[in-house]
C-alpha cells in the first residue's frame, strides 16, 4: 500500500486509486446511458413506454453522468495525484479527501436516482435540486481548501502550470456552482430559481459555458501538463507560452457564455461580446495545444509503440479542433446555421470525446499501474486496441453529426419561391435519421472501448504485485 | 442604461482585452533570467520546463484577433450603451407588446433606419405578399381547385397546423379530422377562414357532480344509442329522459349545432373517442377545445390560402 520505500514522500494514494476506479465505472454507465437516448432517437421505442427510461429523463443523466462522474472523478483522482507528485508532499488532509470522495460519490446517486424520477430544477448541466446543490458545494469547498491547503505547504519553491489550471478550475466551478443554483426551494424536491426571463437564460450559459471552460477545459489542461511530459518523457516546450495561454485563457473563457444565446432575448450588446470574446479565446485555446504537441517534439517515434500517449496526443488534436470550431460557432453569421441543429451536438462530443474522455482515458493507463504497485497495464495490446475503437468511434459520431446537422440547418432556411419554408420539421428529421443511426454506432465502439478498458484495469490491479513486467521498448512491429 | 454601468462595462471589457494584448507582450521578450532554450531550473516531479519562445504565427494571430475584437466593438454595440459605427441592431429591444412592435417598426420605416428583423420582414414582403395578395382575390372554392394554390396552402398547412391535426390532415384524438366532411363550426370557405383567423374556444361542462353516476352511465347509453350502437335499452331510455339538458347544446335530435360548435353525437365520429369509457370521461369531466388564432402569426391573405388547402380536403 504505502510507496515510502520510494525516494518520495508518503503521498496519500488511496484517494486517488478511489477516484480512478469509479472514474472507469462511472464512465461505462454515462455512455452506456448516451448510446441508449442515441438510439431511442431512431427506434422511440426504446423507451419501452417506461417514464424512468423516457428520452427527457435520460438525458440530463447521460449529461451529468458523464460530465461531473466520469469528467469529475477523472478530475479528482488526477488533481490529488498531480498535486502530491508537484509539490513533493502528501495531501493537506486525508479526513477532507475521503470526505470529498464519499461526498461526491453520494451527488453521484443521488443524480441516478433522482433525474429517472423526473427530479429536476430543469437548468442544463444543473439539474440536480437544492438539497443535491448544497452537497455538490460542500464537496466541492473541502476539495478547494484541501487542493489549495497542499500548495500551501508544497516543499518546491514554484507551483508547476498544471496546478495553475487546476486551481483555477477549481475556484471557478465554485463560483459558477453556488451563483447558478441560486434558488428559493418550495419543498425538498422542488425549487425555482431566483433569476427570471433573460437574466436567467444568461445566468444559465454564463454557467454552462464555463463548465465546458472550466471544468472540461481548464481542469483537464492540468491532467494533460501532467501526464504529457511524464508519459513522453520530455520536457514541456514552452515556460512562457504556458503563462500567456493560462492567464488569457481563465481570463476570456469567462466572457464566452452569451454566444448560446445568439438572436434570442439577450440584448444585442451582450451577444456582440460574448462573440468578440469567444473569438479571441481561440487563439490561448491553441496556446495549450501547441505546448502539449511541442513537448513530444524530438520523440515522436514513441507514438509508433505507446498507445497511452497516443491517446494523449490524439486528445490534444481533437482538443484544437473544437476550440477552432467553437469559435467559429460562435460567430453570429455561422451560429444563425448552426445552432439549434446537430452540428452542436457534434462539436460537443469531440470535445468531450475526443479531448476530455481521451485525455483523461491515457492519463488513468498511466496511473493505474503506478497505483497499483505495477510496472506496466496488464496488456499493452488491449490499451491498443482501446485506442483505435475510441478513434473510430468518436470520428464516426461527430462526423454523422456535422452532416446531419448542417443538413438540418440547410432545410430549415430554405424557401420557395412563395416565401413558405420548403421543408417541414419532420422532413429534416428523416433526413437526420441515417446519421442517428451511425452516431449510435459510433457510441457503441466508445462503450466498446470503455469495457475493453475495465477488463484491463481489473486484470491488473487484481494481478499480485509487481508481477506485470514493463513492455519491452522494441515492439515496434 | 444609465451611463455608470457603460463605462463599468467598457472598462472592464476593453482592459480584459488590453490585459491579453499587455501580457503577450511581456512574454514575448525574455525576462525569465534564463537563456532562450535552457530549461528554467523548476523541477516537479522529474517535468523540465523549456524557456522557448513564443511561436511566431501563434503571436501574429493573437495580435489578428485582438485588432479584429476592437474594429468589431467599434462597428457594433457591445461597449454598453454605445450604438456602433454602423448603428445595427438585431432587432427593436425593449418590446413587449405586439402592437409596440408595430409602432416601433413604423417610426424605424420613417427613419429610413430599420433594424435586421424589421428589414428582413420587409424584404419577405415586397418578394412574396403579392403573390398572397392575388390569391386573395380569388374565393376560397375556387381557389381550392388551383393546383399551385394548394401546394402553397398545404406547405403553409404542414408548418403550422400540422403539430395537432397531423401531416395527413386526420387528427387526433381531442384535434379533429379536416378530411371528413364533419364540421364543427362549419365547412364552408368563410367558416374555415373564421376559425383560422379568430380561433375557437369550445366547453363541453363536467356533468358528475349535477348527474351522479348513475346519471351519467344512462346518458352514456342513450348517447352511444344515438349512433346505432348496441345498448342496455332500459339505460338508454332513463337517459334519453335526462339528454334534455344536453339538447340545450347538441340539439333535440342530437345531431349538434354549428354556430356554438357543438358536435353532431349521431354520425360514430368522436372527438375524443367513441368507447364507452371515453365517453364517460367526457360527460364526467368535461372538454376544453382550443383553436389558436391565426390572424396575427399568418396574416389573412396567408389563412385564405391555408383555408383552400383545408376546404379542397373534404371537397375534391
Amino acid at each position: 500500500m504505502s510507496e515510502t520505500s520510494q525516494a518520495h514522500p508518503d503521498y496519500n494514494y488511496k484517494v486517488v486509486r478511489q477516484f480512478t476506479v469509479m472514474t472507469v465505472v462511472w464512465g461505462i454507465v454515462g455512455m452506456a446511458v448516451g448510446v441508449l437516448i442515441a438510439a431511442q432517437l431512431f427506434a422511440p421505442a426504446l423507451n419501452f413506454d417506461i417514464p424512468w427510461l423516457t428520452y427527457s429523463r435520460l438525458r440530463p443523466l447521460h449529461t451529468n453522468a458523464v460530465i461531473f462522474a466520469f469528467g469529475g472523478c477523472a478530475l479528482f483522482a488526477t488533481s490529488y495525484y498531480i498535486v502530491q507528485r508537484t509539490c513533493h508532499v502528501r495531501l493537506f488532509s486525508d479526513k477532507l479527501a475521503a470526505f470529498t470522495f464519499w461526498g461526491w460519490q453520494a451527488v453521484i446517486v443521488l443524480a441516478a436516482i433522482t433525474l429517472p424520477l423526473g427530479i429536476t430544477s430543469s437548468k442544463e448541466y444543473a439539474e440536480l435540486e437544492w438539497p443535491i446543490d448544497i452537497l455538490i458545494a460542500l464537496v466541492w469547498i473541502a476539495y478547494i481548501i484541501n487542493f489549495f491547503g497542499t500548495l500551501v505547504i508544497r516543499k518546491v519553491s514554484h507551483i508547476y502550470v498544471a496546478n495553475w489550471f487546476l486551481g483555477a478550475f477549481m475556484l471557478t466551478v465554485a463560483v459558477l456552482h453556488i451563483g447558478n443554483s441560486m434558488a428559493i426551494p418550495v419543498s425538498f424536491t422542488k425549487s425555482y430559481s431566483i433569476y427570471a426571463g433573460a437574466v436567467d437564460a444568461m445566468m444559465q450559459w454564463w454557467y454552462g459555458h464555463n463548465a465546458v471552460g472550466f471544468f472540461l477545459t481548464a481542469g483537464f489542461l492540468g491532467m494533460m501538463y501532467y501526464f504529457v511530459p511524464k508519459q513522453a518523457g520530455r520536457p514541456v516546450y514552452s515556460y512562457r507560452l504556458s503563462i500567456v495561454h493560462f492567464w488569457a485563457l481563465i481570463s476570456l473563457y469567462i466572457w464566452a457564455g452569451p454566444h448560446h444565446l445568439h438572436y434570442t432575448a439577450l440584448p444585442d450588446w451582450t451577444q456582440s461580446l460574448g462573440m468578440v470574446m469567444s473569438l479571441i479565446l481561440f487563439v490561448p485555446s491553441w496556446g495549450g495545444m501547441i505546448n502539449g504537441i511541442m513537448t513530444l517534439s524530438g520523440a515522436w517515434h514513441k507514438l509508433r509503440n505507446d498507445p497511452v500517449l497516443r491517446f494523449l496526443i490524439v486528445s490534444l488534436s481533437f482538443y484544437g479542433m473544437s476550440t477552432f470550431e467553437g469559435p467559429m460557432m460562435s460567430i453570429k453569421t455561422v451560429n444563425a446555421l448552426s445552432h439549434y441543429t446537430d452540428w452542436t451536438v457534434g462539436h460537443v462530443h469531440s470535445g468531450a470525446l475526443g479531448w476530455v474522455a481521451m485525455v483523461s482515458i491515457g492519463s488513468i493507463y498511466h496511473l493505474i499501474p503506478i497505483l497499483f504497485g505495477q510496472k506496466a497495464m496488464y496488456s499493452t495490446r488491449l490499451v491498443n486496441v482501446h485506442f483505435w475503437l475510441a478513434t473510430i468511434g468518436v470520428v464516426l459520431y461527430i462526423v454523422a453529426m456535422w452532416m446531419s446537422g448542417v443538413l438540418q440547418g440547410l432545410m430549415w432556411r430554405a424557401v420557395n419561391a412563395d416565401g413558405t419554408l420548403t421543408y417541414s420539421f419532420v422532413e429534416s428529421l428523416e433526413a437526420s435519421k441515417p446519421f442517428y443511426v451511425v452516431r449510435f454506432i459510433g457510441g457503441v465502439f466508445v462503450v466498446a472501448g470503455m469495457l475493453v478498458m475495465a477488463y484491463n484495469c481489473w486484470k491488473t490491479i487484481r494481478a499480485p504485485k509487481d508481477s506485470i513486467a514493463a513492455e519491452p521498448a522494441a515492439q515496434a512491429a | 442604461m444609465s451611463t455608470f454601468w457603460t463605462i463599468w462595462i467598457s472598462v472592464i471589457t476593453l482592459g480584459t482585452i488590453l490585459g491579453t494584448f499587455l501580457l503577450l507582450r511581456w512574454c514575448l521578450a525574455n525576462k525569465t533570467g534564463v537563456e532562450e532554450g535552457d530549461d528554467m531550473h523548476h523541477f516537479f516531479d522529474g517535468i523540465v520546463e523549456i524557456n522557448n519562445p513564443l511561436p511566431r504565427w501563434w503571436t501574429i494571430l493573437f495580435y489578428i484577433v485582438i485588432v479584429w475584437g476592437l474594429v468589431y466593438l467599434a462597428l457594433y454595440p457591445g461597449l454598453g450603451a454605445y450604438q456602433g459605427l454602423l448603428g445595427w441592431k438585431s432587432s427593436n429591444q425593449g418590446i413587449l407588446t405586439l402592437e409596440e412592435s408595430r409602432q416601433a417598426t413604423e417610426r424605424a420605416r420613417e427613419e429610413g433606419l430599420l433594424v435586421q428583423y424589421d428589414r428582413e420582414m420587409e424584404f419577405a414582403a415586397e418578394r412574396f405578399d403579392p403573390i398572397f395578395e392575388a390569391y386573395a382575390q380569388i374565393p376560397v372554392e375556387d381557389l381550392a381547385k388551383d393546383e399551385d394554390a394548394l401546394k402553397v396552402g398545404q406547405r403553409l398547412f404542414l408548418q403550422n397546423c400540422s403539430q395537432c391535426h397531423g401531416s395527413d390532415a386526420r387528427g387526433q384524438t381531442g384535434f379533429p379530422n379536416l378530411t371528413d366532411d364533419d364540421w364543427l363550426y362549419g365547412g364552408s370557405g368563410a367558416k374555415i377562414k373564421e376559425t383560422l383567423i379568430n380561433g375557437r374556444i369550445a366547453a363541453m361542462p363536467a356533468w358528475l357532480d349535477s348527474m351522479g353516476e348513475q346519471g351519467i352511465s344512462e346518458v352514456v347509453a342513450y348517447t352511444l344509442s344515438l349512433s346505432g350502437r348496441d345498448v342496455d335499452s332500459a339505460l338508454a331510455e332513463a337517459g334519453k329522459a335526462r339528454f334534455a339538458v344536453c339538447a340545450a347544446c347538441h340539439g333535440m335530435d342530437g345531431k349538434g349545432n354549428q354556430a356554438i360548435g357543438a358536435p353532431n353525437l349521431t354520425d360514430d365520429i368522436w372527438l375524443y373517442g367513441g368507447s364507452e369509457r371515453a365517453v364517460t370521461e367526457t360527460l364526467n369531466y368535461g372538454r376544453n377545445g382550443v383553436m389558436p388564432a391565426f390572424k396575427d402569426t399568418l396574416g389573412e391573405n396567408k389563412v385564405h390560402v391555408v383555408a383552400a388547402y383545408v376546404y379542397s380536403l373534404s371537397n375534391k
